[in-house]
């Protein structure tokens, strides 16, 4: 029988050269004790000496691997373990590929413990730092208390990582320390009394602010965190506190009335609403939002813009310049006495009103203060472009079959000109995304005429346009014709 | 109005990050701080340095720059129309505690999102400005993830992919209908811009030159994304849909459930509502299905009532449930395929039957050790020495795996 006991330094090295040594020897399982007190007796005083020609056994990596993270395990069967089986693995060298095996599905198990709880070190260990912040090279120090013997084959990932300062981890059966950048072993120590930390009491506010108090899944927490591991953490301490005062903070947040926006909510929405380059929100927030336009410096002048009006679905949309001192007023696009004209002659040309979406180019009235009274000012190119946003917005909105643009303003806004609109009058234009708009005069440009004949023509002139609307709201858009008209 | 101290600023800008699941520290370059000039290393796989009571890992020091936010979300604790305490952190600050914490070995990295102030550049422009300060003056390897900002300008966005490990942008909501109604002010198709976006440059940095130089890398652990569950009217069979839509178009690393959870100060739009987790576990389970089992989004939601998948059961016991012609499979001979279809058996447990069944027959008991789940798997297959009978066929199958009835809380 011999015996080997093997030391609590490079464990796995040496336990891999006395395992080769015995192999060689021809020695079963039953004739080696393996122990890991160094202190019984010396590594090499009972090692066997080998045959002359030893038969040279290969072992496959994956054992090597294994054998190498088992040695750090606890038990203190586990040398003898790995012997049994590597014993049986040179007559069986598929073995480590039978994870049915009940001798390495128990060394594999083993394995499993070790590598967790080296994984629970490099999570866990909690440094303090012993030195001054200032220092070219700060220091610190941990005290942790890992389950197996994990500490020399992790010290080289805290190497890896913290390699431009100074650290020690002290633990009950060895300590490690890192300075100067040289590594090296020491033996266990008790807890030690280290200084305390600001920055812990940082990393405390942290934890308690990260936990959601309205999912409460404590036993996930415990799975992954196990209490044995809590005395050493410091965030383990708030840890009853957030999960006691938990239900309470989350009904508090349920029970909790709406409160009113603050009064920077307002600015913000506006801020935002110049950055963007095209209307996203919900439909029924969009008079609201061309209320509060701020997109160019008419909104100053007037009272207020004045959004589109009619039925969500309408089939057509009439789209006139901008809103005057009436619709200024009121809010309400074409209630002045252009407004009035228009429904009169609609209703002559049996074009319901009722039946369309009527928005103008522009939503806020431009005007020249002139005594007691505002003066019309067409809107220059500049705010024409601004605002066609909106009634983007609102074309998106409603997606009508059929724009009637009533004067050379709608007519910039809608087909990018508002040139020759005598000339273009009662023609059908396609728009890019292919909708089509029927070119009208503005009634406004009817109440302008002084003389009476003219104003007759253009009159019926405007009916037929209307008209026409009409009955291409009844029939559908026809291509064919109105390629002929243009 | 004094100034917060770093204390307050950190409760209140790290309570204002936490409802982003994403926590992930793992799949970037490995890389270490042996040549002695600098700090931090990254091994390729995550560590979770703590665990909160709600179950949560704590991997990352996930913080906002600052929770001043002009968009008005209606799910978002940070909304413009909420009345939370708002903060915001300097650049050093923020430089400093990540420094401080990794040091004590609290965290593996930062998490770095924000509100958006000012402009959506401004807002970007400080984000870089952090991690590259972090990277470059104080010499940190460690784990970087930034949330970007869809507007933000492309050359802040090219800077962000060569200091950061991760970038993500969250899509929160599974419909461009919900987000028009929730959160009005974000553009989901500026959001899919941005991640295709994101998908070019990757793919630009993975190609060598003609001078066989590779460019410089370029977010090496890929983008993520969050998606709220229960917040709006979409079924699972809505969310899965547009995980692997999201998954598919801009190879994103993962897609992140969060179950919506009520929030101090909430907006009245909203149910308040106990957090649906167990919904969210169970997406999870799906998407990894769909992810690693070779299974196909319409088997997955196929069988589901009204779209939304089995609480009671997890989404590959439901459909082996449904599917129990195929079963007992036997595992001395089923495809790879197959057995990963099989309930309680994992990528894993599969490997390993593969594995020994080249050199033996394998038993029931060989499984149990393999890791597989017995309870689940007992009925679905057969091994040597074990058949599970009539077991597949009894009307009572299902109620095997329901779990126990609970009494209803009094609370």
């Amino acid at each position: 029988m011999h015996r080997i006991a093997l030391p609590d330094t490079g464990t796995a090295s040496a336990w891999r050269q006395a395992a080769r040594a015995c192999l060689d020897a021809g020695l079963s399982p039953a004739d080696v004790s393996w122990g890991d007190d160094a202190d019984e007796a010396g590594l090499f005083d009972t090692l066997p000496v080998s045959p002359a020609k030893p038969v040279r056994m290969t072992v496959p990596r994956s054992f090597v691997e294994m054998a190498e993270t088992v040695c750090w395990h606890r038990d203190t069967d586990r040398f003898a373990r790995l012997y049994q089986f590597l014993w049986r693995l040179r007559d069986e060298p598929y073995l480590m590929g039978d994870r049915g095996d009940r001798e390495l599905a128990a060394l594999r198990l083993m394995e499993k413990g070790v590598h967790r709880c080296q994984h629970k070190m490099k999570a866990f260990v909690r440094f303090r730092e012993i030195g001054d912040r200032e220092d070219p090279r700060r220091s610190f120090a941990a005290w942790f208390e890992p389950t197996h013997h994990t500490i020399e084959p992790t010290a080289p990932f805290f190497v890896r990582r913290f390699a431009d300062m100074d650290w020690k981890i002290v633990t009950p059966e060895r300590s490690v320390i890192f300075q100067g950048g040289d590594l090296s072993f020491g033996p266990g120590q008790p807890k030690p009394a280290l200084p305390d930390d600001a920055s812990e009491a940082l990393w405390l506010t942290y934890f308690r602010s990260i936990f959601n108090p309205a999912r409460l899944k404590v036993r996930a927490m415990t799975s992954e965190m196990p209490r044995k591991y809590w005395k050493n953490l410091p965030e383990a301490a708030t840890i009853p506190d957030l999960i006691s005062g938990a239900p309470a903070r989350a009904r508090a947040m349920a029970e909790a009335a709406p409160t009113l926006p603050p009064a920077h909510a307002e600015n913000a929405r506006r801020q935002l609403a110049g950055h963007a380059s095209a209307w996203s929100g919900p439909m029924d927030a969009l008079p609201a939002a061309i209320h509060a336009c701020q997109r160019c410096p008419l909104h100053s002048m007037a009272t207020q813009a004045v959004p589109g009006q009619g039925p969500q679905d309408a089939r057509l949309m009439i789209v006139g310049e901008q809103p005057g001192d009436q619709e200024d007023l009121a809010g309400v696009p074409f209630v002045g006495p252009a407004g009035r004209l228009f429904d009169r002659v609609a209703q002559s040309a049996g074009l319901d009103r009722s039946l369309a979406f009527v928005t103008n180019a522009v939503k806020h009235f431009k005007f020249e203060p002139r005594g007691k009274r505002r003066i019309h000012k067409r809107p220059n190119a500049g705010e024409i472009s601004h605002c066609r946003w909106w009634l983007d917005a609102e074309l998106a909105q409603v997606s009508p079959k059929l724009i009637l643009a009533l004067g050379a303003t709608a007519a910039e806004a809608l087909t990018g000109s508002g040139d020759n609109i005598l000339a273009r009058r009662g023609t059908v234009e396609t728009r890019a995304d292919g909708t089509t708009v029927l070119i009208s005069i503005h009634p406004s440009f009817l109440l302008r005429l002084t003389d009476g004949q003219e104003r007759d023509r253009q009159t019926d002139l405007f009916r037929d346009d209307l008209r026409r609307a009409a009955a291409m709201m009844q029939d559908g858009p026809q291509p064919s014709r109105s390629q002929a008209l243009a | 109005m004094t100034a917060k101290s770093l204390e307050s600023k950190l409760a209140i800008l790290s309570d204002a990050a936490k409802y982003d699941a994403s926590c992930a520290s793992s799949g970037s370059t490995r890389r270490d701080s042996r040549d002695g000039k600098g700090f931090g290393s990254n091994e390729g796989t995550g560590i979770c340095h703590a665990y909160a009571p709600d179950g949560r890992c704590i991997s990352l020091l996930k913080i906002l720059m600052t929770n001043f936010c002009i968009y008005d979300c209606a799910y978002c604790i940070n909304r413009v129309s909420s009345n939370v305490a708002r903060a915001r952190f300097s650049v050093d600050e923020v430089v400093r505690l990540t420094v401080d914490f990794y040091r004590r070995n609290y965290i593996e990295g930062l998490f770095l999102s924000s509100g958006v102030i000012r402009s959506p550049d401004a807002t970007m422009a400080d984000m870089v400005e952090i991690v590259r300060k972090l990277r470059e003056e104080e010499n940190f390897h460690g784990y970087i993830h930034l949330k970007t900002i869809p507007d933000a300008a492309p050359e802040l966005i090219e800077a962000a992919g060569r200091l950061a490990d991760r970038l993500s942008i969250n899509v929160e909501l599974p419909t461009d209908a919900s987000m028009q109604r929730l959160a009005a002010e974000k553009n989901p198709a500026r959001i899919r811009r941005a991640m295709a976006d994101f998908r070019l440059r990757k793919e630009a940095s993975s190609d060598a030159s003609h001078t066989g130089r590779k460019p410089p890398r370029f977010a090496p652990a890929g983008q993520s994304t969050q998606m709220i569950v229960g917040a709006d009217g979409s079924n699972d069979a809505a969310i899965l849909g547009e995980s692997t839509r999201l998954y598919s178009s801009y190879q994103l690393k993962r897609v992140y459930y969060s179950a919506f959870s009520p929030i101090p100060d909430s907006s009245s739009r909203l149910p308040l509502i106990s957090p649906p987790l167990m919904r969210e576990h169970r997406l999870y389970q799906a998407d990894w299905l769909l992810r690693f089992y070779g299974f196909d989004l319409k088997e997955i939601v196929d069988g589901a009532r009204d779209g939304n998948l089995d609480l009671e059961l997890d989404p590959k016991l439901a459909w082996a449930l449904g599917h129990r012609d195929i079963f007992p499979v036997d595992i001395n001979r089923a495809e790879r395929e197959l057995l990963l279809r099989v309930p309680g058996f994992g990528v894993k447990t599969v490997n390993r039957i593969l594995g020994t069944r080249r050199h033996r027959t394998i038993r029931y008991d060989d499984v149990v050790r393999m890791g597989g789940l017995m309870k689940k798997a007992g009925p679905f297959i057969t091994a040597l020495g074990w058949s599970p009978g009539g077991l597949i066929d009894t009307a009572q199958l299902r109620a095997r795996f329901l779990p126990p009835p609970a009494q209803l809380s009094l609370f």
